[in-house]
Order: C-alpha cells, then sequence, then structure tokens
C-alpha cells in the first residue's frame, strides 16, 4: 500500500428511516478541522434507499466538499453486508486518508467489519481526533479501561486511518446554505447472496422521553442522595431551570432512574451549559460522561469528593436540605422577577 | 451442532481505581473475571446446549493464566476450551486478535460463533465482526435474545431506537450483550469435572495463520501514549449551610444567564 495515494476525509453519514442523524453532523464537525488541517477534502458517504439531493445539500451546508450517495433498495433498512460492500467500494474508489463513523449500534458493527475487509486499523469511540504536525498522522484518543485512562492510538502505515467516534463529543459546525460542494453517485452491486440476513420485524421505539443530551440544563443525582424519594426532588428543580434530570450509574443500578438517563462511561456522554451533580462523587467513569459540560455545579457533603476537582462552583453541604433550599430560592427569584 | 464461546478474561475495571498522588492505574488486588458480554454469550449457549444438544467450546486468547476463565467455563458445562498463547500473539490491536482467533476457529470448525459484543478493558466491540470477516460469516452484533429455528437461529438485535428481529442461517457469528440472560453458577459436580478436563494448549504453531497478520508486527494501529486525565482547574468551593449553599448557586445561574 502506497499511503500517499490516499487523501481527504470521509464520514459515514448515518441515516435511520429516511433521516439523517445527529452524529452525520458531528462528524462533519471534527472531519471539517481535520481536512482544512491537511488541506485535504472533505466527503460525506450517504448510503439509504431513495437518498435525495435536498439531503446532499444539507450535508454540505453542514461542512462536506463532496457528498457520494449510494442509493439502492437493499439499504432501505441496515444490514451488515450490504453496507459493509458499500463503503469498502467508497473507500476503494475514492482512497480517503481517514474514514470517521459514529460510535453507534450501526457504526460499531458496521466499521470493523469494513476494516477487516480493507486490511486497516480502527480505533473504538474516540473522543480526541488532532493531526500529529510532523507525520500528518491522525492521533485517535479514546477512553479505556472503563474510562480510567485516556489512550492516543495512532495508524501509521495503514490507509485509511479508522475511528468511531463517539456522539455528543463533537461539535457540529454552523448550518451554512452558501457551501459549495460537489455530489456524486457511487453505484453498488447488490447481489442476492450479499442479503445473508432476514429482517423478520423492525421495531422503532418512538420515545416521548426527553433526552438527557439535548438538554441545555442538567440536574443529576447520585447515590449521595439516599432514597429513591430523595432523588425524585430533583424534578423541581430541574422544572424551575427548565432542564431535565440525569443520574450516575449507581441510581440507574439501584432503579431510581432508567438507563436513559445515566450519564458516564457507559451511559451517555452530555455536555449542556450547566450541568449541577447533586450527590455525586465523581468516580472517573461519570466525570468521562459530563466533563465538557460549560458550568459544573458539585454538590456534596464530602468535601473530599472527587467531583469537587472538576466543578467549576462547588458547596460542601447536605444535599438533601440544599435541594428544597435551591427550589426555593429560584421560586423567589421567579415571583421577584 | 458445535458452537463456539469466544471468552476474554479482563480485569474487573469497575473496581480499577487510580493512584491520586501518582495519577496512575493500580492494577494490584484488582480480580479477574469472564468478559461480561461474554459470560452472557456463553450461557445463551449452554441454554442451547440444554434445550437441543450442542457441544459448546470455549476459545480465549490471552496470557498462561488466562485458564481460570476457561476452567470456570468448563465449570459451568462448557465441554472444551482452547487457550491461544504464545509470545507472537502478544501486542495484538482487534485486527491482530480477529486474525488470530480465525485461525484457531478454522481449525475448530462450528456451526455458530458467540462473541461477547464488547469487552470491559477496551470496549472496542470490533473482534467479532472482525472475525466475521475474516471467516466470511454473515454478523449480527448486539444480540439480546436467541432462539434456534432449525438451520438458523432467530435473534433480538438492539438499537438505540429500538430493535430488530433477524433470523440468520448457519454458520454465523453473533455478539452478545450481558443484559440478554442471567449466566449459571458453576455446580459443585462441575467443578470437579473442570478439573478433570483437559485445556488444550495452542500456539503459533498450531494454527495456520501468516505471521506477519498476528501480534505486535501485524496489528495496524499503535498505542502512542496512554495517561489519566488531568483535572481541569478546580472552581471556587464553599462549605456553608444549605441555604447559603442555595443562594450562592442562583447568583452562579444569573451571571451565567441560566435564570
Amino acid at each position: 500500500m502506497n499511503i500517499s495515494d490516499y487523501r481527504g476525509v470521509m464520514v459515514f453519514a448515518e441515516q435511520r428511516s429516511g433521516v439523517v442523524q445527529k452524529i452525520a453532523h458531528e462528524l462533519l464537525g471534527v472531519g471539517r478541522r481535520i481536512a482544512d488541517t491537511l488541506g485535504e477534502p472533505l466527503m460525506a458517504l450517504l448510503i439509504g434507499s431513495k437518498v435525495t439531493e435536498a439531503q446532499a445539500q444539507d450535508l454540505i451546508a453542514q461542512g462536506a466538499d463532496t457528498v457520494i450517495l449510494a442509493d439502492d433498495p437493499a439499504f432501505a433498512v441496515y444490514m451488515t453486508e450490504p453496507y459493509a460492500k458499500a463503503m469498502a467500494l467508497a473507500i476503494e474508489t475514492y482512497k480517503p486518508g481517514i474514514v470517521f463513523t459514529g460510535a453507534t449500534t450501526i457504526g460499531r458493527d458496521l466499521a470493523p467489519r469494513v476494516s477487516a475487509r480493507v486490511k486497516t486499523g480502527l480505533t473504538a469511540d474516540c473522543t480526541g481526533l488532532e493531526v500529529e504536525e510532523e507525520t500528518r498522522n491522525l492521533l485517535m484518543t479514546r477512553p479505556a479501561f472503563g474510562g480510567n485512562i485516556m489512550a492516543t492510538i495512532i495508524c501509521p502505515e495503514h490507509r485509511p486511518q479508522m475511528s468511531t467516534v463517539r456522539p455528543g463529543v463533537m461539535r457540529k459546525l454552523d448550518r451554512d446554505n452558501k457551501r459549495a460542494g460537489t455530489i456524486a453517485r457511487l453505484a453498488v452491486n447488490i447481489e442476492a447472496k450479499d442479503i445473508n440476513v432476514e429482517i423478520l420485524e423492525v421495531v422503532v421505539e418512538k420515545s416521548t422521553k426527553k433526552n438527557i443530551e439535548e438538554a441545555n440544563v442538567l440536574v443529576s443525582g447520585g447515590r449521595g442522595l439516599g432514597t429513591e424519594e430523595n432523588f425524585k426532588k430533583l424534578n423541581n428543580v430541574a422544572a424551575e431551570l427548565g432542564g431535565l434530570v440525569s443520574a450516575s450509574r449507581a441510581v440507574v443500578d439501584a432503579g431510581w432512574a432508567t438507563q436513559d438517563r445515566q450519564v458516564g462511561q457507559t451511559g451517555k456522554t452530555v455536555r449542556p451549559d450547566v450541568y449541577i451533580a447533586c450527590g455525586i462523587s465523581g468516580m472517573i467513569q461519570h466525570i468521562a460522561g459530563m466533563e465538557d459540560s460549560d458550568f459544573i455545579v458539585a454538590i456534596n457533603k464530602n468535601s473530599g469528593a472527587p467531583i469537587f476537582e472538576y466543578a467549576d462552583l462547588g458547596i460542601v453541604t447536605d444535599v438533601n436540605k440544599l435541594v428544597p433550599a435551591l427550589v426555593e430560592e429560584l421560586r423567589t427569584i421567579k415571583a421577584a422577577s | 451442532m458445535n458452537i463456539v464461546v469466544c471468552m476474554k478474561q479482563v480485569p474487573d475495571t469497575t473496581e480499577v481505581k487510580i493512584d491520586p498522588v501518582t495519577g496512575t492505574l493500580i492494577r494490584e488486588g484488582i480480580p479477574s473475571i469472564i468478559n461480561p458480554d461474554d459470560k452472557s454469550g456463553l450461557e445463551a449457549a449452554l441454554g442451547l446446549k440444554d434445550e437441543v444438544g450442542a457441544k459448546v467450546t470455549v476459545l480465549s486468547m490471552g496470557p498462561p493464566q488466562a485458564d481460570v476463565a476457561l476452567r470456570e467455563a468448563l465449570a459451568m458445562g462448557a465441554d472444551e476450551a482452547v487457550l491461544l498463547s504464545d509470545r507472537a500473539f502478544g501486542g495484538a490491536d482487534t485486527w491482530a486478535t480477529s486474525t488470530t482467533l480465525a485461525a484457531a476457529l478454522t481449525k475448530l470448525g462450528f456451526d455458530l460463533i458467540i462473541c461477547g459484543r464488547q469487552a470491559i478493558d477496551g470496549d472496542t466491540a470490533q473482534v467479532g465482526p472482525q472475525i466475521a470477516e475474516h471467516l466470511g460469516l454473515p454478523q449480527v452484533s448486539y444480540v439480546s435474545e436467541l432462539q434456534l429455528a432449525g438451520d438458523s437461529v432467530v435473534v433480538k438485535r438492539i438499537f438505540e431506537d429500538g430493535y430488530q428481529r433477524i433470523k440468520v442461517r448457519m454458520p454465523c457469528l453473533l455478539t452478545t450483550l450481558k443484559d440478554m440472560n442471567t449466566p449459571r453458577y458453576m455446580s459443585v459436580a462441575g467443578i470437579y469435572d473442570a478439573y478433570k478436563k483437559h485445556i488444550q494448549l495452542w500456539g503459533l504453531a498450531d494454527i495456520v495463520v501468516d505471521q506477519a497478520n498476528i501480534g505486535l508486527k501485524g496489528s495496524p494501529t499503535r498505542v502512542k501514549k496512554s495517561f489519566t486525565k488531568g483535572t481541569k482547574s478546580a472552581g471556587k468551593v464553599y462549605e456553608v449551610d444549605a441555604k447559603e449553599g442555595a443562594r450562592i448557586i442562583v447568583e452562579a445561574l444569573r451571571e451565567k444567564y441560566v435564570i
């Protein structure tokens, strides 16, 4: 392999039921930065059935120079082999130096399959992506050991350099409808043998619950609250601030909150404007999921709790007394304004 | 039916702590366990064995002491165990690991391969799909339910926003989630039997594999550095009563224009 033949950044623009996912925009955000650093083009690969030029234009507005459309009825619902065939063909055709895929339940199925096929390395769940100035290699940083340590991985002699990127970590660009770009079509020959699984049923659970990854304010509870009843009182604070309640793993394990509210290494990564940690000690696994929040408030009666090392504002006091006091204070302010 | 379950022995990362002074990982005294996703994969295989009869082989790659995990699998009811252990396999990334495991699987033969979705020390979820690619098998990952249907399996495949029910003909490879079942305990008879059973130790000479594709040399990726995350510059901390604490928070939120 002559690695100098490989140029540009390609991102997998994941769609579900024809809707391009937020992760695609996040990948375009980081992809744009890396492509500009290298002075190389940014490509978006959109695989689907009846994918449109309007969707391609949208990906251009989000940062892509070229959108590659792979359109086939076989791509209507995600299946490993047809998608892997399309992605491998796109890599073979366009020879990108870097390929980003979201670390979603689709991306984490597809990317390893493709990396094995094109014989290159893959770094999972990256949270940091930079270009090494000297070598122009991609530096891929990811949590390992349950989030206890960070590792920076390189793929020096194989191309493309592939990584899956953790959702919620990279910032998407502001939409620019004036951005110019090109649209290309990729013909993928899907044969009967490529449809090697039979999908019997597709169930999309339209969650009416709000997503903690979208919230501007999160009031997050930990084991230090002591009881489920105390945890439920966080709803009052969240209501006053127009935010949502999230939780540490201990709280989810105790059954006080559902899994979709869990912040941390095994839960979700969040970056709200304000994160209020109530009775959370700050295990490294939790920190990994919230440390990029703009403003972190920590309340814990133990002044030695690690959470205070990450907080912008820390209050050492009994959290179960502070919560009602905070609700009262917020209501007073609201009444006065 | 031949089922091979790929397992990894891992440190229990939920028990790992960081030395606050040196900022390094404290590895001493951390128990080694069968990776949770793999253990549920083994339970699923043993369930099929109970139901329809199957030979369950467990396969692991690791240092010689990984035989402890295999011994536990035998005590749970696995029929055979193979440990791939050789200096030549060391330092492998997921690409080289999956290449090595694929070579061993080819030698073993299989109708169904089950891997855990991901290991808790690496969290990559890559080895299963990569083995499937090396062997040219259909794969289904994120499996939370499994039933046999003639020469096929029907599985529930989990997504963030729902699930699919998928039928896939064997031979195939599945990656399983730890929530799919509660693994059985080792039985007393099982433990007794486990020590009578022989764990096959395979080295480089026992499998057919291109040496350029295994171990550190065969790994496309390299760890450039590893580090513990530094804390960001700590903010202000107040030791105050609840009422004063609430006032300070509200004041800060007003400064941030949140309220």
